[in-house]
């Protein structure tokens, strides 16, 4: 077997760029100080720590305390969403989402469903994971108050409308003369190669991560717009404006901005490289092995993201398979997932659960090449053979043709 | 035998954990019937070589697995045991891993193999993650299925053992199948046991069977 490591699971995570490591190492040794302290240690890293939000909020077009720090993109999903919603609900406890969105922000819906009485819309996706202005839209009732959709899908790679959603959000708040409904998205996918200027975007929340753009894991971020008023989730001290209090992860947060500095700087760069590997791959699955499909949009699609539906098999058996080749990738299907459900997204798409079962993750990232492609289809086809000649399915051909 | 998986010894054991606190994968010897699968047909199926035929699970559902038997007449012994899956890894070697202890030593006798337990072939594979174990329940189901298709060949229907699902919740219809699957995903409680089938929510009068089927169940799986 050939010694050969392929990482395709940059939408999991992302390895830290080594600019990354270089910023952050000072405050993990000599500039350890507390930035709420009163001493030079302190406000020197109080100073450092103002930076980086002023950095992050240059890349986002808003001001420096526009910006909230937290432990990931979980959490600011969740600060917005839950803290909004409990914060908000005097002015009405309906609230709207999409099918395909990340748990982060899905389970926080549903928990405002079952155990705080919000009404809950949950929009579904067109047949290629795409959320219409109109569809959103359409929904809005008068007691709607949040909305929260998506910037790109984590696992279908697939592009929503976010501009063209905001604005017509803005619109609508406008011709109705109210302040509400606010509008959320989650962006952690979207960080690398999208444009993430606020105004443009016409959103009132953002949450992005470290750990999908080269920076740290534990730290995230969310946009805030000046007014909006978020009930906290933890109680403590005055940092982040008491909404998330907590001494600061000074080190993740200094990581954070660097990597997002680096990231958007790089952006139409590495958008153009990936787009080209992005489609020798989809096309070397599609062209080479019979029975599989491209799961999501082919154009409004991240240019790292590659999902295929592999007919008639198991994703998780292809994963090992790939796995035990060092091809690292990812399945929609429901074995390696702890609810033995498969994907919400694929199923969301209008898509047979065995079709879910067999899908098939890649995500593509800095350290991909054109050798690992190859490398890929090479490696794939016989493995794919291999596991239908042991399957006993035969699934119709209306799904992958 | 625990389904509670301690780390497996072989070259590389790497099966651990079963509350997910570390990760898990599978023990050597289940990788060695995953990556070389023994038993299983290879090309289209020629049926008239078998005489007792079973199948188990769709792929809706994340597995299907299909078994053809070849049984002698005389001794009622199990001479081949062919399969073909859809599944993950932990299905495709439990079935690899049956269909040798079946095989082996001249063939079980129906009697014998309608016995095997889901726990002796996780014990020869090494162990599974607990999450996994529903996979091996699988095959044995396939098994009795077959088992019962050729005692309904050779007519002898006395013989053949019908495993119906019998309605808990005449409310929610949930059967006494669905506890058992929900006990086997891991809900080991009454409250998780209703999360995943909304059993007795409409009607609590048919609580006190539901926890008994939970303990049951319990009993039979995880000891």
């Amino acid at each position: 077997m050939e010694e050969r490591q392929v990482y395709l699971d940059n939408a999991a995570t992302t390895s830290v760029d080594p600019r990354v490591v270089d910023v952050m190492l000072p405050y993990l040794k000599e500039e350890y100080g507390n930035p709420s302290s009163f001493h030079m240690l302190g406000k020197n890293i109080k100073d450092d720590m103002h930076d980086a939000r002023e950095s992050i909020a240059k890349n986002l077009n808003v001001r420096p305390d526009e910006i909230l720090f937290t432990s990931g993109g979980t959490e600011s999903d969740n600060l917005a969403i839950l803290g909004y919603a409990r914060m908000n609900q005097k002015n009405g406890k309906h609230i709207i989402t999409s099918k395909l969105e990340h748990h982060a922000v899905l389970e926080a819906f549903m928990h405002l469903e079952r155990k705080e009485g919000f009404d809950v819309t949950y929009i579904k996706p067109d047949k290629f994971g795409v959320i219409s202005e109109d569809s959103v839209l359409s929904e809005i009732r008068d007691d709607t108050i949040l909305i929260s959709i998506m910037y790109a899908n984590n696992e279908i790679g697939t592009i929503e409308p976010i501009s063209k959603i905001g604005n017509s959000i803005k619109k609508y708040r406008q011709e109705n003369k109210k302040t509400f409904p606010v509008f959320h998205t989650d962006a952690c996918q979207a960080t690398g190669y999208l444009d993430l200027d606020v105004e443009k975007l016409h959103v009132d929340m953002l949450t992005f991560n470290g750990s999908k753009m080269y920076g740290p894991k534990g730290v995230g971020a969310l946009y805030l717009k000046r007014g909006i008023k978020l009930q906290p989730l933890q109680f403590g001290g005055a940092q982040e404006r008491a909404i998330r209090p907590g001494t600061e992860n000074v080190a993740a947060i200094i990581g954070l901005a660097k990597a997002l500095e680096l990231v958007q700087e790089n952006k139409e760069k590495e958008t153009e490289r990936l787009l080209f590997l992005r489609d020798k791959l989809i096309d070397g699955c599609l062209n080479g092995i019979s029975k599989t499909r491209l799961n999501g949009s082919r154009d409004k699609r991240l240019p790292n993201n590659v999902n295929i539906s592999f007919m008639d098999i198991e994703g998780e058996a292809l994963l090992l398979y790939l796995d035990a080749s060092g091809i690292y990738a990812s399945t929609g299907s429901a074995c390696t997932s702890a609810s033995l459900d498969p994907s919400h997204v694929i199923l969301s798409l209008g898509l047979p659960y065995e079709v879910a079962h067999g899908s098939l993750r890649f995500t593509l990232g800095q350290s991909t090449t054109s050798d690992d492609i190859d490398y890929v289809l090479k490696t794939l086809p016989p493995l794919v053979e291999k596991l239908r000649a042991i399957s006993p399915v035969n699934v119709d051909e209306k799904y992958y043709i | 035998m625990s389904h509670k998986q301690d780390s497996i010894k072989g070259t590389k054991g790497d099966v651990s954990s079963h509350d997910k606190t570390k990760s898990w994968f599978y023990s050597d010897i289940v990788k060695d019937h995953f990556f070389n699968p023994k038993n299983f047909l290879l090309n289209e199926v020629d049926e008239s070589q078998y005489n007792g035929i079973g199948k188990v699970g769709s792929p809706a559902c994340g597995d299907e697995l299909r078994v053809w038997l070849k049984v002698d007449k005389e001794t009622e012994k199990i001479q081949e045991f062919k399969w073909k899956t859809f599944g993950c890894g932990s299905a495709i070697a439990s079935t690899s891993m049956a269909s040798v202890m079946i095989t082996e030593n001249d063939g079980m006798t129906l009697t014998e193999a309608r016995k095997l337990k889901p726990q002796l072939i996780m014990e020869r594979l090494g162990g599974l993650p607990q999450r996994k174990f529903h996979c091996s329940v699988l095959c044995d189901k396939a098994l009795r299925d077959a088992i019962n298709d050729y005692y309904r060949r050779t007519e002898q229907f006395d013989k053949v053992v019908v495993e119906a699902s019998r309605i808990i919740d005449p409310v929610s219809k949930v059967t006494d199948h669905d506890i058992e699957e929900a006990v086997l995903e891991g809900a080991t409680t009454l409250e998780k046991v209703q999360q995943k089938t909304k059993v007795g929510t409409g009607n609590p009068s048919c609580l006190p069977a539901v926890e008994e089927l939970i303990r049951f169940y319990k009993e039979k799986y995880f000891g």
